[in-house]
């Protein structure tokens, strides 16, 4: 397929396509309505149904009936209208469906503002809803990058039977790029049938039924045991994480996701052009976390800038990483503010002028 | 003599103690609705929605497959399965407290769509599980754990009657209120799910049945005793029969009267 220049919202609705969902609920959301109106004209054109619901509540649901039956599904909304997803989504890990949830996350709390935020990064990596549950999530920089994670949140649902999120900004949901689709590819997981779908049942089977209600707490237990063993493989088999500039020494690490990490790229290449040695790391997988290679990565360096469009949420995971290793900083924006590449070189700059970066 | 058997367990039903209460019409119901799948055909091809209540555990009790939902959502779960697969006949189960109260939503936008599912609803006029709170349906001056001097409809309003809101919406296919309370009623009940059912079968689309139940344990009298208060302070308030039926008129207001229209003119 040849590249075509789309918007992040419509790349996002035709690689879920590209997928083979053919099932979309979702509730009207700034910074994201480009998703459902494109699912509402594109769904019919290939066979499939989309659904305004009465709400995100509503529409969740939804997801976790059709998410039941088998067949791919996804739905998109944005910070608010995630936070009333929450409850759906427990229940869907609880009962092991397969779905997809885009947030295209906009300023908060409450109900904030419309543009572009990173602020859900807690919401979305320590739970969210309520009990002992993981979701595994997917930050995209660019809008191909997008594409292709939200193809791959399909399988890796359908693998682990466990719901993808997939986490971007309202820059990603909004600004245009060229984008290619890859046509006839190969699933990023084996992907087996879904015996355990509840879609009637002729005898030849026990009844399927899609349930997360343990009445006896020794079976939630073993249930709750289960389901770790399915996060401690996604930690084990699914850490994505991207790295930049680190062919040569750098005396700064830099931690970004989503665009802000475009943004801190653009900073960094301007940077090392004037001779100062920094070097970016991105997670691409936010659960799992790459503590890991955030760690290796942040012991060649002196010291760590984590940049978030919040207030620090990912920089908790950062610190968990380093175990008080290297001094972390911190630069943020709030509110729908961007962080520009000018702003994120003048910190890395202040924090060059200082002892701990400085050169012996 | 050769043997013939004249009843037995429907398919549909599984093979199962229940956990309801001595005196509690779920288990009438849940046998009805079965009968009603097996008469139709329709078993291998149902998936069943429990909702949050007593009939939670209805997963248990139908030999169907099943889904679980969530407080209040079963209607929109029901519209994610039949959306997903429309070769499959979808029915949730629901209480008082989850229809007409969490789940008001939902409920009337999967009426209003007119989703191709049909929904049992079990109206007791009481929370059941959680330990008999007061419902959206409980009487006035009935007393519950939370209006422990009777439902005072000053600050709770008056009990909301289901099957009528929904069917003063233009697009479902069926609405009908029945109740259990005596054989004869029993009868009549079955007849309104096998027709709700068979909308569905058939391609109509929503199809609601309201079925009045007794709650001897939270209502706090026996069965018998039971039975006799449904029928003196229910049966009027909740009025049984057909509200809805495809292609139906619309429910318009009746036409002012000459008088006071003249009354209006003056």
């Amino acid at each position: 397929m040849a590249k075509k220049l789309m918007k992040g919202c419509e790349a996002i609705g035709e690689a879920a396509i590209q997928a083979g969902c053919r099932l979309f609920f979702g509730y009207p959301i700034t910074p994201q309505n480009e998703i459902p109106e494109y699912m509402s004209h594109r769904l019919p054109q290939v066979g499939g149904t989309f659904v305004q619901a009465e709400s995100e509540v509503a529409a969740s649901n939804m997801l976790y009936g059709a998410g039941g039956s088998g067949e791919r599904v996804f739905t998109s909304s944005s910070s608010p209208g995630i936070s009333l997803m929450m409850e759906a989504v427990s229940y869907m890990a609880g009962s092991e469906l397969p779905v997809v949830i885009v947030n295209i996350m906009r300023a908060g709390p409450g109900l904030g503002g419309i543009l572009p935020s990173q602020a859900d990064y807690f919401q979305a990596t320590k739970g969210g809803g309520h009990g002992d549950y993981r979701c595994l999530v997917l930050a995209p920089w660019s809008v191909q990058e997008a594409a292709d994670l939200v193809q791959d949140a399909f399988d890796l649902a359908d693998y682990y039977r466990n719901p993808v999120l997939v986490l971007g900004d309202g820059l990603i949901g909004q600004m245009m790029e060229p984008v290619e689709f890859k046509s006839g590819r190969t699933p990023c997981k084996p992907l087996a049938p879904k015996s355990w779908a509840a879609t009637g049942c002729d005898g030849s089977r026990p009844t399927n039924i899609v349930n997360s209600l343990f009445l006896d707490p020794e079976k939630l237990e073993q249930h709750n045991v289960k389901l770790k063993a399915k996060y401690d493989a996604m930690v084990r088999d699914e850490v994505r994480v991207a790295s930049y500039f680190d062919d040569a020494d750098y005396d700064m690490l830099v931690v970004a996701y989503g665009t802000v990490a475009r943004v801190c790229s653009t900073a960094i290449e301007d940077l090392r052009e004037q001779g100062l040695r920094v070097a970016l790391i991105r997670p691409i997988t936010l659960f799992p976390f790459p503590y890991a290679q955030v760690r290796a990565a942040a012991e060649r360096a002196r010291s760590v800038l984590v940049v978030e469009l919040s207030c620090g949420q990912m920089i908790e995971d950062v610190q968990l990483a380093l175990e008080g290793t290297r001094p972390i900083h911190f630069y943020g924006r709030q509110g729908g503010m961007l962080a520009s590449p000018d702003e994120v070189a003048e910190k890395l700059r202040s924090l060059v002028a200082t002892r701990e970066v400085r050169h012996a | 003599m050769p043997e013939t058997v004249v009843f037995s367990r429907p398919q549909a039903l599984a093979a199962v103690h229940t956990h309801y209460c001595p005196g509690c019409t779920h288990g009438v119901i849940h046998r009805m609705v079965a009968e009603v799948i097996d008469e139709l055909g329709v078993r291998e091809r149902t998936v069943g929605i429990a909702p949050v209540g007593c009939s939670v555990l209805a997963y248990n009790y139908f030999n169907t497959d099943f889904h679980e939902a969530s407080h209040g959502r079963a209607p929109a779960v029901a519209t994610g399965i039949k959306r997903a697969r429309p070769d499959l006949i979808v029915f949730s189960y629901q209480g008082d407290g989850d229809l007409a109260s969490i789940g008001m939503a939902e409920i009337i936008h999967c009426a209003n769509r007119g989703e191709k599912v049909t929904v049992v609803f079990v109206n007791n006029a009481i929370y059941g599980m959680t330990g008999g709170q007061m419902a959206p349906t409980t009487m006035p001056g009935q007393v519950a754990t939370t209006c422990p001097l009777g439902r005072d409809v000053s600050q709770a309003g008056h009990p909301v009657r289901v099957a009528e809101l929904v069917s003063t919406l233009r697009t479902p296919a069926f609405v009908a209120r029945a109740s259990v309370h005596t054989p004869l009623h029993a009868v009549n009940a079955k007849e309104m799910l096998r027709r709700a059912f068979r909308h569905q079968k058939e391609g109509a689309c929503f199809s609601l049945v309201e079925i009045l139940s007794t709650c001897p344990t939270n209502w706090g009298m026996p069965p018998a005793e039971a039975t006799q208060w449904l029928e003196k302070t229910m049966l009027p308030y909740y009025p049984l029969g057909v509200f809805k039926t495809p292609g139906g008129a619309d429910r318009a207001p009746a036409p002012l009267s000459a008088q006071e229209a003249a009354c209006r003119t003056t």
